[in-house]
């Protein structure tokens, strides 16, 4: 960097302390379960999948200002695409890696071609419009059944591979240490890029875009890069949650509950934060896919929970939780759990 | 199914949309009234609506264990007090609560930030969501329909069935249609004069128009507000009565559909505005209609969510709404 002029040119390093400290704890959970079986390894790989959406989705909500509410919809198009681009049934058949840049880079490429159009709208027709897209999306591929087989969801999926490891059901940890090793990855690119001239742009625009707009920025290219980078990482996070399953699963899975599960994740960890984001992500999932599972096993072997009853499944209260973790984070805590400096930006 | 000179599939189509639109244009007033007022996307309309229906099943189940009615006689004789009342209750029960949800969620939020707002609206309607799915958990098994709590109940006519237009008619039109005409329509009269010719009404068009200057007018925004939701709220209630009655089905999920259905209408009629509202609903009802018939039932949402998308892209003001500019 010996040509810049620029004197607040600072880079930004890998990652900030917060992070690092998660990241270790993060580490430590599989090495623990080497001691004690606690069995939460497998299911936190979700969260991994989750927290990468996460940091994609905070790039458009946290760091442009623009409230997206069709997230899962990118999930799906990365998942699909990855899909057809590995699954044996399809002529592709590129394999893991390939079909996964393939992935980031089809749901970048759909970000930016659905954002386009709304670039002019106010915030809250930007919302329902992104709702729109994602509603579209499902539908879409429920009824292109030739191509997307419809409700049954493409199957199987190719596990990943990495020198030396094996991905099989019963190895979560290897496939735990993979993931991670992506969302680090996608941590470090993001904070890059938020730090960069286009991170500052973002919150410019988020901030004043009339400002912005007088400092020669122009807001519509800054805004479909955002939409870019964010549907690019859910794209990501969606072919990743989908190789974990071994199955795109059944469009219907891509709904709006997951655009909202993704919104919490953002507004919970703390909008803006890439730390708060991983912390959401922990929170929200955690509790989705793990608390309330486990709760559920505990109360059924207790001979309580019977599924008869509505009120005694776990599972039940998703919708509540969701809800209430919105509503109760607008009202008293708007920043979320690990709020945003200011001064960073 | 692609016979497009059939007039009686076309006629029969026109009917379904009218009727099924005139719900719409109910629900969309709540949207349109709310939006205009504090410019709130209330997302929780939708699931307010679905709210009031699983009361109105609630009720007709209770009056039939009273031995009010006869559960033989449903969809037979009609019971046009208990449908009145019905429309009455619900449409006060939903009145009552979402004054109560924007007491409690929105209120707090009118000086953050518009998306917060929506952040909120959104959460509350997770949080309905869920308490009807509760509610659906609740012992009806009186009416036959759905054992578990999650699945769609069986609501039953409650007026008669029999064909207005003589039994060998291919178009059926029943009570079940003449019905929504007949609450739905004095409801907008009544709605329209109320905002026209009332103080308080007059107090909501200053409000919409520009709220500190209403205040500085001695009119108290925060009643105003209050009575926008009530009223938004009444007629989403009446409208879950008569959507339960027509479609003879309700279900917890169905707030979302009926919802994005609602604030589609508003926004294609110009959302603030009220007859605006009641054109889209019409429309969006036809729409909904023709495509189901001539397009395929599972593209409805489609054409539904792509005209969406179309409008605010194009026509964000929609057909009849005021050309706004952007303040700085």
């Amino acid at each position: 960097m010996g040509t810049t002029s620029r004197a607040t040119y600072k880079p930004a390093g890998l990652l900030s302390r917060g992070q690092c400290l998660l990241f270790g704890a993060l580490l430590l959970i599989p090495c623990i379960e080497l001691l004690f079986d606690l069995g939460i390894s497998a299911p936190t790989r979700f969260v991994l999948g989750f927290a990468i959406v996460g940091i994609g989705l905070n790039v458009v909500v946290g760091f442009t200002g623009l409230l997206h509410l069709g997230i899962a919809a990118f999930m799906a198009i990365g998942a699909y695409a990855f899909a057809i681009l590995t699954c044996t049934i399809y002529p592709f058949q590129l394999g893991f890696w390939p079909g996964l840049f393939a992935a980031l880079c089809i749901g970048a490429l759909a970000g930016a071609f659905l954002g386009a159009p709304t670039l002019r709208l106010r915030g809250d027709y930007l919302a329902i419009v992104t709702l729109g897209f994602g509603e579209i999306v499902q539908d879409l591929l429920k009824n292109l059944e030739p191509i997307t087989k419809g409700t049954q969801g493409i199957n199987p999926l190719p596990a990943p591979w990495f020198f030396g490891l094996t991905f099989a059901s019963d190895t979560p940890k290897s496939w735990y240490f993979l993931y991670l090793a992506i969302l680090i990855l996608c941590t470090i690119l993001v904070r890059n890029l938020e730090h960069s001239r286009v991170g500052r742009q973002w919150f410019a625009v988020r901030e004043d875009e009339l400002a912005a707009r007088c400092m020669a920025i122009r807001p519509d290219k800054v805004k479909l890069t955002a939409l870019a980078v964010g549907a690019g990482l859910a794209a990501l996070g969606g072919a990743l949650l989908a190789s974990l399953i071994s199955s795109t699963g059944e469009p219907g899975n891509y709904d709006f509950q997951i655009s909202i599960l993704a919104l919490c994740i953002v507004i919970v960890g703390g909008i803006g934060s890439m730390t708060g984001v991983i912390v959401g992500a922990l929170v929200m999932v955690g509790m989705n896919s793990i608390l309330l599972p486990i709760l559920g096993q505990k109360l059924q072997q207790a001979g309580i929970g019977t599924t008869t009853s509505v009120y005694l499944a776990p599972d039940n209260y998703k919708y509540l939780l969701f809800g209430l973790a919105l509503v109760l984070m607008m009202r008293f805590r708007p920043k979320g759990i690990v709020a945003a400096r200011e001064e960073d930006h | 199914m692609f016979d497009w000179f059939d007039s009686d599939v076309l006629l029969q189509q026109l009917l379904l949309g009218l009727s099924n639109g005139m719900i719409i244009a109910l629900i969309a007033l709540g949207y349109t009234m709310v939006y205009g007022i504090i410019e709130l996307i209330n997302f929780a309309h939708g699931d307010l609506f679905m709210l009031g229906s699983f009361l109105a099943l609630t009720l007709v189940g209770a009056a039939m264990n009273c031995g009010l009615v006869d559960p033989a006689l449903m969809g037979e004789s009609s019971h046009w007090w208990l449908l009145g009342t019905l429309v009455v209750v619900c449409g006060i029960f939903c009145g009552g609560l979402n004054l109560c949800i924007d007491h409690f969620a929105y209120k707090p939020l009118r000086r953050a930030s518009k998306l917060s707002q929506l952040v909120a609206a959104i959460g509350v309607s997770f949080i309905i969501v869920n308490l009807g799915l509760f509610w659906g958990g609740l012992p009806m098994e009186v009416l036959g329909g759905g054992g578990a709590a999650a699945a769609p109940k069986d609501f039953p006519h409650l007026v008669s069935d029999v064909n207005l237009l003589g039994e060998e008619s291919f178009v059926v039109m029943t009570w079940n249609d003449v019905v929504i005409f007949v609450v739905t329509i004095p409801l907008m009269i009544g709605l329209t004069l109320f905002v026209k010719f009332t103080k308080l009404g007059m107090a909501m068009r200053a409000t919409a128009q520009h709220a500190t200057a209403a205040r500085l007018m001695g009119v108290d925004v925060n009643k105003v507000i209050a009575a926008t939701f009530a009223i938004g709220g009444f007629l989403g209630g009446a409208a879950s009565v008569l959507y339960a009655n027509y479609n003879s089905t309700v279900s917890f999920q169905m707030g979302f559909r009926a919802g994005m259905d609602a604030f589609t209408a508003a926004v294609l009629g110009g959302i603030g505005s009220l007859p605006g509202a009641m054109l889209g609903g019409l429309l969006i009802g036809l729409v909904r209609a023709m495509s189901d018939q001539y397009v395929g039932s599972e593209w409805t949402n489609v054409v539904v969510f792509s005209l969406l998308v179309l409008i605010l892209i194009f026509r964000p003001t929609g057909l009849l709404g005021l050309k706004q500019r952007e303040k700085v």
